[in-house]
């Protein structure tokens, strides 16, 4: 089997699901509580927290657990339209967000905010100067994803953190699911950012974890109110066996990111070496510095995205269409419709997504496929 | 940028006239204890600035550590060029670039020891002035009277020395320079900010913690060491001395009228902090009372407490408001401590109302159906001494099982 699904999720590591493990069945106090055993458990929350801190040079402070990306997005959107109510009810966005990005703020449309979805260029990407234009006094929130999930754009962060800096009173939002652990901290973390969120299954922990980053100082009013854990920003009983393991994953996904994102790049590039002289095929994302490492996406014209995947995977080969969230629903993409992509084009769109275990040789077996794949397609092609 | 020298000012132990040579000596050991783990680092405490040159030591982790060193008014990161205009120049352009964030003024100043060289101290001026406007004349202009930013030439008998960044350093005076004293460390906001405060005046310090097991936790105390360990990097490290407490909390409470209950206790912690002070050569004990914030902190409550010693009770926050308080510790990282929901001494056996003016007298009168001096000696036995270094860690004991895990 070859895994290039990375982007969607990723298997837990066996050192994650260990400590995962370890600390249901040994550190399983309530944080909360104030005997030793709530005590240990905290202890080891803490320990988690600033561990993670560490690797992105920030404080434990900065770091509230939760449960993932999606609700990392929903809470810094809907948590700042609450706490900033009151001077002003205009957002501005990109027009390729992800999902949980978008949605939060369709649903705060309704609600009576204004929103404005910033186009993109043919990579993708979006012009800082456009955000400059679009800032309005009443404006209280940008949110521009690091890397986009279905082309693998990096957005030019710190140029929009740069024009920000006129603006202090603006929140600033970095979606980071799929900038963690590719060689973009500089950028995820660059000065102007206030809140960046994050997704533990996309790096080998377990399912249910995420992280969010809030600059200390930088006011969010909860969404999940209870006995007030994570500083009062998130209640509910802390999940020390996934926010553990999920640290533990960190630090091995830091710990050879640079080889990772290396090698990433090495395959890809021999990816897109390969197909890029076959005549139908059309490929979206770059292997410069604009992209991130590991997503490549691509189309054969012609032959629906879907059917590709299948055809890939009766050959134990995973991929994706574009986004795993919305590639069940009949929706084109929206990363690539946003780009103006034809939608006869874009609904043939697949999406390679590298992780730290892919290898030269996954590449060139993938490349292999390829060819007989698309031999296979010519029928229907010509 | 990597630099090759710091250069250390002094604040106002230039004005301390014949002691002056006693400070800087103090100084110079503690700059030397600060910076231990580097060990290529070499310190020269001259009478005029401290130097300290880095030989290949990283120049901004030195200096995260200076920061914390009382007696530095402010220091400049020193870069040493060969003697050649042409390197002088290199060296300002990325020196400035570093710096320079938004439009700002500037001048030069050269000072020329090794009048051999080339140029004098007027062509530098003007020389090196031009240069760095025509690379940064967007940003900057010339002020030769206020200038934002004064880069500096020093031309010496063994190189050129630059430098245009003055860092604020944490002022006051050398930690111990002036003597020993015995803090009274419970836990709480105030006393870890007095402590803070003592130190900048040069104050040498060893905590006192009262402890009362049960009725206080491991963790309280492991909290108290915890603190010491954070105060301990402006200093080095802290002598920790907890005393036991629970006979004459228990005793206290047994036979004295509950409204004197507070004030009793208060006045044994002091008896003790006094003994422990003359023992160990302390000239004051510290606390962290600030006037009027509770009960025990009325100038009634001082008075009555304070009537058992001689020795000088010394209060650093005594005029802070909370908030002043707070602000300060969160500054020095003792805050997100200290809120840590453990029982210490004082607010265990507290008393509904206690009085908020005691007297003497009633003090006095309660205190004889006590054996001071067999409670005191009981307690005094029990003493135990801890050396806490900068950073050390209580509060975590499994913290090597957790590595593993994590």
């Amino acid at each position: 089997m070859i895994y290039f699904d990375n982007s969607a999720t990723t298997q837990i590591s066996p050192e994650a699901l260990t400590t995962y493990n370890t600390v249901s069945q040994k550190i399983w106090g309530n944080p909360s509580s104030l005997h030793n055993l709530g005590e240990t458990a905290w202890n080891l929350l803490q320990q988690s927290r600033k561990q993670i801190a560490d690797l992105f040079s920030v404080q434990p402070g900065e770091i509230v657990f939760t449960s993932g990306g999606s609700e990392g997005d929903n809470w810094v959107i809907k948590g700042t339209a609450l706490a900033k109510r009151q001077f002003g009810k205009h957002i501005i966005t990109s027009s390729v967000e992800h999902a949980a990005v978008r949605n939060s703020l369709h649903q705060l449309e309704e609600l009576g905010f204004d929103v404005t979805y910033l186009p993109v260029d043919g990579e993708g990407r979006v012009d800082p100067a456009a955000v400059q234009k679009a800032i309005r006094p009443d404006t209280i929130m940008v949110s521009i994803m690091a890397v986009n999930n279905e082309i693998g754009t990096v957005q030019p962060i710190k140029e929009i953190g740069e024009i920000l800096k006129n603006y202090p009173r603006i929140h600033f939002m970095v979606d980071a699911v799929q900038a963690i652990g590719k060689g973009l901290d500089d950028v995820v973390f660059s000065d102007r950012v206030d809140f960046a969120t994050f997704s533990g299954h996309k790096f080998h922990a377990p399912r249910g974890t995420g992280f969010v980053y809030k600059k200390n100082g930088r006011q969010l009013m909860p969404l999940v109110n209870g006995g007030g854990q994570e500083q009062g920003l998130r209640g509910g009983t802390e999940n020390t066996p996934g926010d553990a393991a999920m640290a533990k994953a960190i630090r091995l996904m830091k710990e050879k990111e640079t080889v990772t994102v290396q090698r990433e790049r090495e395959v890809k590039q021999r990816i897109m070496d390969h197909i890029k002289g076959f005549p139908h095929v059309k490929i979206f994302s770059k292997n410069d510095a604009g992209f991130a490492p590991h997503i490549l996406c691509f189309a054969i014209v012609g032959v629906r995205g879907e059917t590709v995947v299948h055809a890939f995977e009766d050959r134990g080969i995973y991929l994706s269409t574009t986004s795993a969230c919305s590639s069940k629903k009949d929706t084109e993409p929206s990363t690539l419709s946003a780009m103006k992509v034809p939608q006869n084009v874009a609904e043939c769109a697949v999406r390679v997504s590298l992780g730290d275990q892919n290898t030269l040789t996954e590449a060139e077996q993938f490349n292999q496929t390829f060819d007989e794949l698309y031999a296979g397609f010519k029928k229907i092609l010509d | 940028m990597q630099y090759d020298e710091i250069m250390v000012r002094y604040g106002e132990l230039s004005t301390k006239g014949r002691n002056k040579r006693h400070f800087i000596d103090r100084l110079g050991t503690n700059v030397r204890d600060a910076l231990h783990k580097f060990s290529k680092v070499k310190v020269h405490p001259n009478p005029d600035r401290l130097h300290v040159i880095l030989n290949g030591e990283n120049s901004t982790e030195v200096m995260s550590h200076l920061k914390k060193v009382f007696g530095i008014q402010t220091f400049s990161p020193v870069l040493k060029v060969a003697k050649d205009y042409q390197a002088v120049c290199d060296a300002a352009k990325e020196m400035l670039a570093d710096q320079i964030t938004e439009p700002t003024t500037f001048k030069v100043e050269t000072k020329r020891s090794d009048h051999h060289f080339e140029m004098d101290t007027f062509q530098m001026n003007r020389e090196l002035g031009g240069f760095i406007l025509d690379h940064f004349g967007d940003q900057l202009t010339v002020d030769v009277h206020h200038p934002d930013i004064t880069v500096w030439v020093d031309i010496r008998l063994d190189g050129i020395y630059l430098s245009s960044e003055v860092i604020k350093g944490a002022g006051g005076l050398p930690v111990g320079t002036a003597g020993k004293g015995m803090m009274m460390l419970s836990g709480g906001i105030d006393s870890p900010v007095a402590a803070y405060l003592a130190l900048k005046r040069g104050v040498s310090l060893e905590m006192v913690h009262f402890y009362s097991p049960p009725y206080t936790s491991e963790q309280a105390l492991a909290k108290a060491k915890e603190l010491t360990g954070k105060l301990a990097h402006y200093c080095g490290s802290i002598n920790f001395i907890e005393v036991p407490f629970t006979e004459i909390q228990e005793t206290v409470k047994e036979k004295v009228p509950e409204g004197y209950l507070m004030t009793i206790q208060r006045r044994f912690m002091l008896r003790l902090a006094v003994e422990i002070a003359n023992r160990r050569k302390g000239l004051a004990v510290f606390n962290g009372e600030s006037l009027g914030q509770v009960a025990s902190q009325t100038m009634e409550s001082m008075r009555t407490i304070e009537e058992v010693t001689n020795l000088p009770v010394l209060r650093p926050v005594l005029s802070y408001d909370k908030t002043e308080i707070i602000k300060i510790a969160e500054e020095i990282g003792t805050y997100d401590l200290s809120i840590l929901p453990y029982e210490d001494c004082c607010t265990v056996f507290t008393p509904p109302s206690p009085k908020t003016k005691p007297r003497i007298d009633r003090a006095q009168k309660y205190e004889q159906v006590l054996d001071i001096d067999g409670l005191m000696q009981r307690s005094l036995d029990g003493i135990k001494i801890t050396k806490i270094h900068a950073g050390d860690e209580f509060l975590n004991q499994n913290e090597d099982v957790f590595a593993e895990l994590l």
